[in-house]
């Protein structure tokens, strides 16, 4: 890596962080997946990179109360194996396992790809399916934000100046949900061409809940609240599915146009909510 | 004493483990960018943004004022200095003369305009950046049929019809032909630009010795003696004060048989700064600034009976040059047009070739170079016309084929095919993949409204390049072998192994020739102080021509042995068998060893015999070889998405005879994944302003391992009649006989829908529109 020039730190604890981070000129490593080869390539130049390696506890998934928590440090890999994510929120788990390759998830780190918010991370659909909430700290303490709240355009987020992602917050999956994580992926990059997250809930005949969240389609991850819901007014999939993305702006690069995008992700939202609904009790 | 001798087993034909792979597994290999030398500098080079532009100016007083610079050079320092060489003979070629740096104007993205040299190199990128480059942006034009059209912009102000050659070929009587024809079918055919992408991008290293005057460049090349030739040239240095070392080698693929402005450059600035200097190439720079592969448009018009039987072709051949010409550009369309006729008897072809600038990075020679384009072409007409006549695609090629009884086989191109018998693998491969009960599976799919396609491509190739006569530097190889005085064998090849294996199979031929273990043998290549001179490694020529060198060195050797044998033993009659001279009437015999040590002790000599074990051969190919074979793949189309799976990928590969399969197993799989890539994924995108799109590897998409098909891959066996080993060459194989092979499926698969063509690649976006395009 031919960078530029930059220091380098590696505070012990959240607050030397937060401190470091305050003349603005810093920039948070986490797993360097996306930071590095940005650096590399002198499309970031960073006067100084703060690496929050070090400070313990970052790194923690666990579960209280129905709630699961995944410290920001947690690593794809970690949250792909993780016992307490596949037994109380497996979509993640399946979002994790579809990232990059294994030295990508060795490395990379669900606060650094959330606080990136790259428009084709795989992440972002799972997280705004599993109404997931971002938790934030500053030097002003702490704030969660909603998932479908926090990815507000291409590499934009509802981050403000000197916050730090701390951890993710996931309300568990019902055990009688059906869920699913769909990807295409770009054969350059691998990252998602389109990736529909889906989860839903059989009640008798009909589906008593429906979520669907879209990433790599648009600027930004969304959830397909028109189609959730059809699902939930017994409209079938199909029908559900041919609405996605409806309203919603569209990407487009040598791969794929906008149109074609649009149009993976209507039928991988078919495939993925008939796939859930196999998985559904 | 006497032995008894039993005749060793022959390595020739064993599936080996390659010699070279524990030191390139366990990292232990040097690669150029694993060498450091003392007070060495590093280089960075400043690259145009611009695909055309004027240089009004260049300031360099900031990145000279950074501390740790130690010179800057721009083109000014250069112009006196000789071009990047191009070798092409092509009547009335013009050539831009190639400046190591850009003087007064660029003309593609990345065209490198100055160098900046700095003791690390992170101050020589810092001071890059400082650079100051005027640029007055000029109108550019990228693709090859726009820069055609009257009014597009001239890359070279002085040719503004942007044409670089007219090249035209024919044999037999086209016209008659076409006015015999029941049938034409015509298509416009492309072969998108390909980024060769080697895992270890280009670097070298330059050292100056002031008090010899001597300069050893340490480069990542596939012809190490061409480049000392042809930078000694440039400098105008004598050139046997210039030292070639390529340390490993990270893959060529072809963009390493050539010269580039950055070898010359380092050269030159090691002189100018008396330091060792080191380049090593960005994965950025690699894709703006060394060559790309293919880049042709063609118009093929395939005529025939009725009855299947294939009269004539015609082809007009657009060649997108870039905007120079590197080592070979001009000529790799030549070599599409001589293999134009593939594996069939019609006599009559007509081909004009037209060499065209761009804006672009230049093209050359890239993994099959020309016969990729060919065999493209030709295997989709064939496909066409099958589709035409409503003939099964395997019955119209069989009914085509030049037949096993009538080679040696004169083409209309005027080649001479070597040996074949081209229905062999296409029956194999048939066999092999059940093509009766594929055809009834594929009836049955389609009644059911799935996509399943049957592609073939029976592909001819020309390699083991070749006779000298028909390359600019010559076609020859050398080897020189040496008994050392222990007994261990030393062998150097002019060919210049990179990957593909030559320390192992050339030492099984040693072994089997001189019958000793091939632990005691090492090959060794890359260092034009040490090899006598030699061509390199391409055009699948390393074990056909550089191996036949080294049989022929060793018939030397042997014949030399022998003497000191029979002496040993006093007779005049003695056999070379296993490592042992033996006397054939009394048994007795005298090792290996003891024969070394003689020929070096010299205590007693043969009559007319000189001291030590040495023998060099040059070898002359009488011919190319070529090699052929038939691939068989099976596709299904995702009909909601286009997306494509290859079911099936079966291929026969006759590349003669086999030296050792487990090697030709590795070249086969990487051929077929580099013509998957062509087929499916790749491709280098300029934009109309000549910016290149797919800069990065996110954006241009290798084959991985993750998305290879198996691959059943087998062959048969018939050997060439121009080497002594029999062998004709695997390199480039599996990626000729790839791409057409999968888009001919491809078009199976959609022809329900009425689907005649698709380019390359087969991106599912196409493919869906397409599919689109039938439902509207």
């Amino acid at each position: 890596m031919i960078s530029n020039a930059f220091s380098y730190h590696t505070p012990e604890t959240l607050e030397e962080a937060l401190a470091m981070l305050e003349d603005g000129g810093g920039k948070i490593l986490a797993g360097g997946m996306s930071l590095i080869p940005l650096m590399k390539l002198r499309l970031a130049s960073p006067e100084s990179v703060v690496d929050l390696r070090r400070i313990p506890g970052l790194k923690a998934i666990t579960e209280e109360g129905g709630a699961v928590r995944i410290g920001a440090m947690a690593t794809h890999h970690e949250i792909e194996i993780s016992p307490v994510i596949r037994g109380k929120c497996p979509l993640l788990g399946e979002a994790a396992s579809a990232i990059g390759d294994i030295q990508v998830r060795n490395m990379g780190t669900i606060g650094g790809s959330v606080a990136h918010a790259d428009p084709a991370a795989d992440y972002p659909a799972a997280l705004v399916a599993l109404e997931a909430r971002i938790r934030l700290r500053s030097a002003n303490g702490e704030r969660t934000v909603e998932a479908s709240e926090f990815f507000v355009d291409a590499f934009t987020t509802a981050m403000e100046a000197g916050e730090i992602v701390v951890a993710i917050e996931v309300k568990e999956e019902e055990a009688s949900e059906g869920f699913k994580y769909e990807k295409v992926a770009h054969p350059a990059s691998g990252f998602p061409v389109v990736g529909v997250a889906v989860r839903v809930k059989k009640s008798g005949a009909g589906i008593a809940m429906a979520r669907i969240g879209v990433t790599g389609m648009g600027p930004h991850a969304f959830r397909a609240r028109n189609a959730e819901a059809l699902l939930e007014g017994g409209a079938g999939a199909a029908a559900a599915a041919a609405v996605v993305g409806e309203g919603e702006e569209t990407n487009s690069d040598l791969y794929a146009s906008g149109e074609y995008r649009r149009h993976l992700a209507r039928v991988h939202a078919g495939r993925a909510i008939a796939a859930a609904l196999t998985r559904a009790l | 004493m006497a032995t008894t001798i039993t005749k060793p087993e022959t390595l020739f034909g064993k599936r080996v483990r390659r010699q070279e792979d524990p030191r390139l597994i366990t990292g232990t290999a040097l690669y150029l960018d694993d060498l450091k030398m003392p007070g060495m500098h590093h280089a960075c080079v400043v690259r145009s943004p611009h695909a055309a532009a004027k240089i009004r100016g260049i300031d360099t007083s900031a990145a000279r004022a950074l501390p740790g610079v130690a010179a800057i050079f721009t083109g000014a320092d250069v112009t006196g200095l000789g071009a990047v060489p191009c070798a092409a003979s092509i009547p009335g070629l013009r050539v831009p003369h190639h400046h190591l740096l850009a003087q007064d104007r660029v003309y593609y993205v990345g065209h490198p305009v100055a160098v900046v040299v700095g003791t690390d190199r992170y101050i020589a990128r810092d001071a890059a950046e400082l650079v100051e480059v005027d640029y007055e942006p000029t109108a550019a034009v990228a693709d090859p049929e726009k820069a055609l059209a009257a009014g597009a912009p001239a890359v070279h102000p002085e040719w503004p019809d942007n044409v670089a050659f007219n090249f035209h070929q024919e044999g037999g009587d086209t016209e008659e032909a076409f006015r015999q024809a029941d049938v034409v079918v015509r298509q416009r055919i492309t072969s998108q630009r390909l980024i060769p992408t080697s895992i270890e991008t280009r670097g070298v290293i330059a050292e100056w010795r002031a008090g010899e005057r001597s300069l050893t460049l340490h480069s990542s090349t596939q012809i190490p003696h061409l480049l000392r030739t042809l930078v000694a040239g440039i400098l105008g240095m004598p050139e046997n004060l210039l030292r070639v070392i390529t340390p490993e080698v990270g893959g060529g693929f072809g963009s390493k048989l050539n010269v580039y402005a950055e070898e010359a450059l380092m050269a030159y600035i090691a002189m100018k700064i008396n330091k060792p200097v080191k380049w090593v190439e960005s994965r950025r720079e690699n894709f703006q600034a060394t060559i790309h592969g293919r880049g042709h448009v063609d118009y093929f018009e395939l005529a025939a009976l009725r009855d299947g039987t294939i009269l004539g072709l015609k082809l007009k051949l657009i060649q997108d040059l870039g905007a120079y010409h590197q080592l070979l550009t001009p000529v790799i369309p030549t070599l599409s047009v001589l293999m134009m006729p593939g594996l069939y008897r019609f006599k009559n072809v007509n081909a004009d070739v037209v060499g065209v600038f761009t804006n672009c990075v230049p093209t050359d020679a890239y993994r099959g170079a020309g016969r990729p384009e060919a065999t493209h072409g030709i295997e989709r007409m064939v496909d066409m016309l099958a589709q035409e006549l409503k003939m099964d695609p395997a019955e119209i090629r069989l009914k085509n084929f030049v037949h096993a009884d009538e080679f040696p086989y004169g083409t209309a191109t005027g080649l001479t095919y070597d040996s074949g018998d081209y229905a062999k693998p296409l029956h194999k491969a048939m066999a092999e993949a059940g093509y009766e009960q594929l055809r009834r599976e594929q009836a049955a799919a389609r009644a059911e409204g799935r996509l399943v396609g049957i592609g073939l491509s029976t592909y001819g190739e020309i390699c083991a390049l070749g006779p000298s006569i028909a390359l600019p530097a010559g076609g020859w190889e050398s080897a020189t072998v040496k008994v050392e005085p222990s007994g261990k064998v030393t062998v150097l090849t002019g060919a210049s192994p990179h990957g593909q294996g030559e320390e192992t199979t050339f030492a099984q031929i040693v072994a089997d020739e001189l019958g000793v273990p091939m632990d005691d043998v090492l090959v060794v290549h890359g260092d034009t102080a040490v090899v006598q001179y030699g061509i390199g490694t391409f055009g699948s020529r390393g074990t056909a021509v550089g191996g036949s060198a080294l049989y022929y060195a060793l018939q030397d050797l042997k014949a030399k042995m022998k003497k000191f044998g029979a002496m040993m033993l006093g007779t005049e009659q003695v056999n070379f068998s296993g490592g042992y001279c033996v006397d054939e009437a009394t048994g007795k015999s005298v090792t290996f060893a003891e024969m070394a040590v003689a020929a070096y002790h010299a205590k007693k000599l043969p009559a007319n015999t000189e001291p030590g074990l040495v023998a060099t051969h040059f070898w002359e190919p009488p011919n190319f070889t070529f090699p052929f074979g038939a691939h068989l793949v099976v596709t299904e189309v995702d009909r909601e998405t286009g997306a494509i799976e290859i079911k099936r990928y079966v291929c026969v590969d006759d590349i003669g005879r086999i030296i050792n399969p487990l090697i030709v197993d590795g070249q086969v799989h990487g051929g077929v994944a580099q013509g998957l890539g062509q087929a499916l994924w790749e491709q280098a995108v300029y934009d109309e302003s000549g910016q290149l799109v797919s800069g990065e590897l996110t954006d241009y998409a290798l084959p991985r391992a993750s998305r290879m098909p198996w691959i059943e891959s087998s062959h048969t066996e018939t050997p060439s009649p121009v080497n002594p080993l029999g062998v004709k060459g695997v390199g480039e194989a599996g990626t000729i006989g790839c791409s057409p092979a999968v888009v001919n499926s491809v078009v199976d698969a959609l022809s329900p829908l009425g689907v005649r063509h698709i380019d390359m690649p087969l991106t599912p976006e196409k493919i869906w529109k397409l599919i689109e395009g039938a439902r509207a």
